[in-house]
């Protein structure tokens, strides 16, 4: 060590705060004449203009290399005094705080001389800290320009559009051949009842033809690694069969293929054929053949719309395309599924075709969707004169099932009841509940006028079996209320089925390294103050991957998640705390043990066999370093000495 | 004059200092002996630094991290829990009481917690007394 460190200790009072506890006169005078302490004072306020004057003087005048400022938190004012100590000169890693308020004076009101002790000891051992601390500089790193949407519902659409119009360049990647998502599927949304479509379609139409956004349908993230500013993925382009510019839509293909397979936009109640669109205003607008219905994509088995083609856009020879390409962020908007069918066995789900989720019975309710907009029960068609809403389905049942609410059902189900009687003014619709969740804008409005002016019966209360009885499925259930059991005759059972996360949320979690929750959806850094972001820099949530969220939710999410990224993107560089680990290459054996110590895969052993940290990774816990046989590692401006050195201030004599 | 054990507290930035702070927030008192290190991590503690504070003098060595789960860095307190655990067996095979190493999740609201650990951490070291390489004044 070149100059011999001169350190400055600076004790607050804060005002009686800390003096009406702890000797600071006292302690400023004791602190002088330990090792490498050039300089000590007190002060009323050290956070004030003149406190931290004096701090900046002291420095100057007495050639400090090291402050201690004597205080309160750290999370308080050490960004403040670090500022300070910067304004004269001094590098910021070389102003440490000694937390004698909230750990200390706050604590110990009532120990005569013993905080005044203690306190010396806190002041003692950040003193050792301090003379031995290196100065730093924040890491500087380029990086990518463009951001990575996954998932084009609502939500990954909201945030796509956001990042594009601030000038970035987004490639947004969808598994289906369009976008949409769940919101394509809806009839009316609640409250306002705009028809989905109308209000979706033209955002859909504003994305696609974004100069800054590329758009890649029927596509999957296959690979993807990197880091905050430096994402490297692989996107796999699956083939349509269908050149989408040739497409004209005009449909001639659909006519004439001969194989007809469930529709899974219409929720399973119609049919579809191998080539198909989902619904007319898809985008990109073009048909899709699907290859696993499809009779072989061979001339010799069929080509019935190859053949009817006139535009010639079908092509049986497209492969798969894989694209490679650099992200500085990424939005992960995967979405939700309704929780299966299989899993709700004690009402029939799945084994009585009039037993339908809230999703078949949009479809239903949908203008174009398979039966026109005309409420008909699957089984024959005919028009439901009783409905049974159930809600909390496989929802608020830890139990048997999910024990979280799906946030969005009493809200959908008020709706369906609303248009059911609607279109069947005479029909009789009944509600069971737990309880009513309204707690949106106008939310509470909607559902009064559900229940006084359509004349929706709810009631409070569980259903405790369904079963079929000739034509109609027998619901019992409870009225809690009136206190009695009720017994209903239904013609159509709609169930509110709990929002699960999207299939695949877990392969997407393992792939960009994030945290779900214990119910499976995605887990953002903290749950109040940072509920975008992800854990993962650069990886930030939109929409119901996160958690259950009605649309209007869904996009100020997307909006903020957007946000984020822009914030990141427009950042000339980046820049990461230096406070990283450091490897002696002579101490280490390349043993490796630290190399799967470390959360953020920040070490690797090099080509010369001895362990190499990745700056920009290593977020600098020191977990890899205390793990280390051979002391190799050591964590910056926390060494095993410094350590050391502290715990015998605090004990040692 | 009654024993004062010396004790350290090593206490992770994200949880447990944290949590120590909203103690000194809520003037939630406790015992003066121990003297608290706030390090990035409970990960960060090795058991050398527990030996180390231990063969300095202090009587009783207290390692905080996070909630199994919470911790800032994913897991570095999954690995001071097991690094404590096996101390702890080493401890006792050198004829050392184990119980003066204690390990306890604290979080940033849990005040109330910090407090009442460092209470009954002191008191039941002051009933084991001094440790071997104590240099508490008796
Ligand atoms: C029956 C019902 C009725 C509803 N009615 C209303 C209403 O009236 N008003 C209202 O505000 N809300 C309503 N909602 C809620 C609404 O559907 C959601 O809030 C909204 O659709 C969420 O949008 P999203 O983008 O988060 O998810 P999604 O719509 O699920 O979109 C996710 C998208 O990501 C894609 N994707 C998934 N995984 C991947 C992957 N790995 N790679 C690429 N792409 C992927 C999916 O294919 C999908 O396109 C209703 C919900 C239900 C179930
Ligand atoms: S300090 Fe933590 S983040 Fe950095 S390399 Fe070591 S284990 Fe990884
Ligand atoms: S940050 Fe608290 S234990 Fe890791």
């Amino acid at each position: 060590m070149a100059i011999k460190p001169r350190i400055g200790v600076f004790i607050c009072h804060c005002g009686e705060n800390i003096a009406g506890t702890v000797d600071v006169s006292g302690l400023a005078e004791d602190i002088i004449g330990y090792d490498n302490v050039a300089f000590s004072t007190d002060y009323e306020y050290m956070c004030s203009d003149p406190g931290q004057n004096k701090i900046k003087e002291a420095i100057e005048e007495e050639n400090l290399t090291g402050v201690v400022v004597a205080a309160c938190s750290p999370s308080m004012h050490e960004e403040t005094f670090r500022g300070a100590v910067e304004d004269v000169g001094l590098n910021r890693y070389q102003c440490e705080i000694a937390n004698i308020r909230e750990q200390c004076s706050w604590v110990h009101g009532e120990d005569g001389d013993k905080p005044t002790e203690k306190a010396l000891k806190i002041i003692k051992g950040v003193v050792e800290k301090v003379k031995r601390n290196v100065s730093m500089e924040p890491v500087e790193r380029e990086h990518a320009d463009k951001c990575l949407v996954i998932g084009g519902g609502i939500a990954g659409i909201q945030a796509a559009l956001d990042v594009a119009e601030a000038g970035n360049e987004v490639i947004l990647v969808e598994k289906e051949p369009t976008i949409g998502g769940h919101m394509a599927q809806l009839s009316e949304t609640f409250p306002t009842l705009d028809c989905s479509q109308c209000i979706l379609t033209p955002k859909m139409v504003e994305l696609n033809q974004h100069p800054n956004i590329e758009l890649l349908a029927y596509s999957e993230v296959k690979e993807i690694s990197g880091y905050v500013g430096n994402y490297s993925a692989q996107i796999e382009r699956k083939p349509t069969y269908v050149d989408t510019d040739a497409c004209n839509l005009c449909g001639d293909c659909e006519d004439v293929c001969p194989v007809e397979v469930t529709d899974e936009f219409n929720q399973g109640l119609d049919t579809r054929k191998a080539i198909n669109i989902p619904f007319s205003q898809a985008i990109p607008s073009s048909y899709t053949l699907d290859t696993d219905a499809c009779l072989g994509l061979n001339p010799l088995r069929c080509s019935e719309c190859a053949e009817a083609c006139d535009a010639d856009a079908i092509d049986f020879d497209q492969s798969s395309e894989y694209v490679e390409e650099e992200f500085g962020a990424v939005i992960v908007a995967t979405g939700y599924d309704l929780y299966p069918k299989e899993e709700m066995g004690e009402y029939g789900y799945g084994k009585y075709e009039d037993v339908v989720d809230g999703l078949q019975f949009e479809r239903m309710l949908s203008a174009t969707g398979p039966t026109g907009g005309v409420v008909r029960r699957p089984s024959d068609g005919k028009i439901p004169e009783n409905v049974v809403f159930i809600q909390c389905s496989g929802s608020r049942d830890p139990e048997n099932h999910n024990s979280y609410c799906s946030k969005i059902c009493c809200m959908y189900t008020a709706k369906h009841a609303k248009l059911y009687k609607e279109t069947v003014p005479d029909g009789n619709a009944y509600v069971f509940y737990i309880d009513i969740r309204a707690g949106g804008k106008d939310y509470e409005e909607f559902i009064q006028d559900v229940q006084e002016e359509d004349r929706v019966l709810y009631l409070k209360g569980k259903v405790s079996k369904l079963k079929r009885v000739d034509e109609k499925m027998r619901v019992w259930g409870l009225d809690e209320i009136a206190g009695e059991r009720v017994e209903i005759d239904a013609d159509l059972v709609v169930l509110a089925q709990s929002i699960v996360p999207s299939k695949g949320t877990d392969e997407t979690s393992k792939k960009l390294n994030l945290n779900l929750g214990a119910n499976g959806f995605f887990k953002e850094a903290h749950p109040k103050l940072r509920p975008v972001e992800s854990l993962t820099g650069g990886v930030f949530f939109a929409g119901t991957g996160q958690g259950p969220k009605d649309i209007p939710d869904s996009v100020s999410q997307g909006s903020g998640a957007a946000a984020k990224a822009i914030d990141l993107l427009s950042k000339p560089t980046l820049s990461h705390d230096p406070q990283v680990v450091e490897i002696d290459e002579d101490l280490c054996s390349g043993c490796g043990l630290c190399v799967g110590q470390c959360p953020y895969d920040a070490l690797e052993i090099n080509s010369r066999g001895v362990a190499e940290v990745n700056e920009i990774l290593c977020e600098g816990c020191g977990t890899c370093a205390s793990g280390c046989p051979t002391n190799a590692l050591s964590l910056r401006n926390l060494t095993d000495e410094q350590l050391t050195e502290m715990i015998h201030a605090h004990i040692g004599d | 004059m009654e024993f004062e054990p010396k004790l350290v507290g090593f206490l992770c930035k994200w949880c447990s200092s944290a949590g120590a702070d909203l103690a000194g927030v809520s003037r939630k008192s406790y015992p003066p002996n121990l003297v608290p290190i706030t390090v990035n991590c409970s990960g960060r503690i090795d058991v050398n630094h527990i030996v180390r504070a231990l063969k300095d003098g202090a009587d009783g060595v207290l390692v905080s991290g996070c909630h199994p789960g919470d911790c800032h860095y994913t897991s570095g307190n999954y690995k001071t829990w097991r690094r404590v655990a096996l101390l702890k067996h080493v401890l006792e095979d050198f004829g050392m009481n184990p119980d003066r190493v204690r390990l306890e999740w604290v979080s940033a609201t849990e005040g109330e917690k910090f407090a009442r650990t460092v209470e009954e951490f002191t008191d039941e070291i002051k009933e084991l007394g001094p440790g071997p390489f104590s240099n508490a004044k008796e």
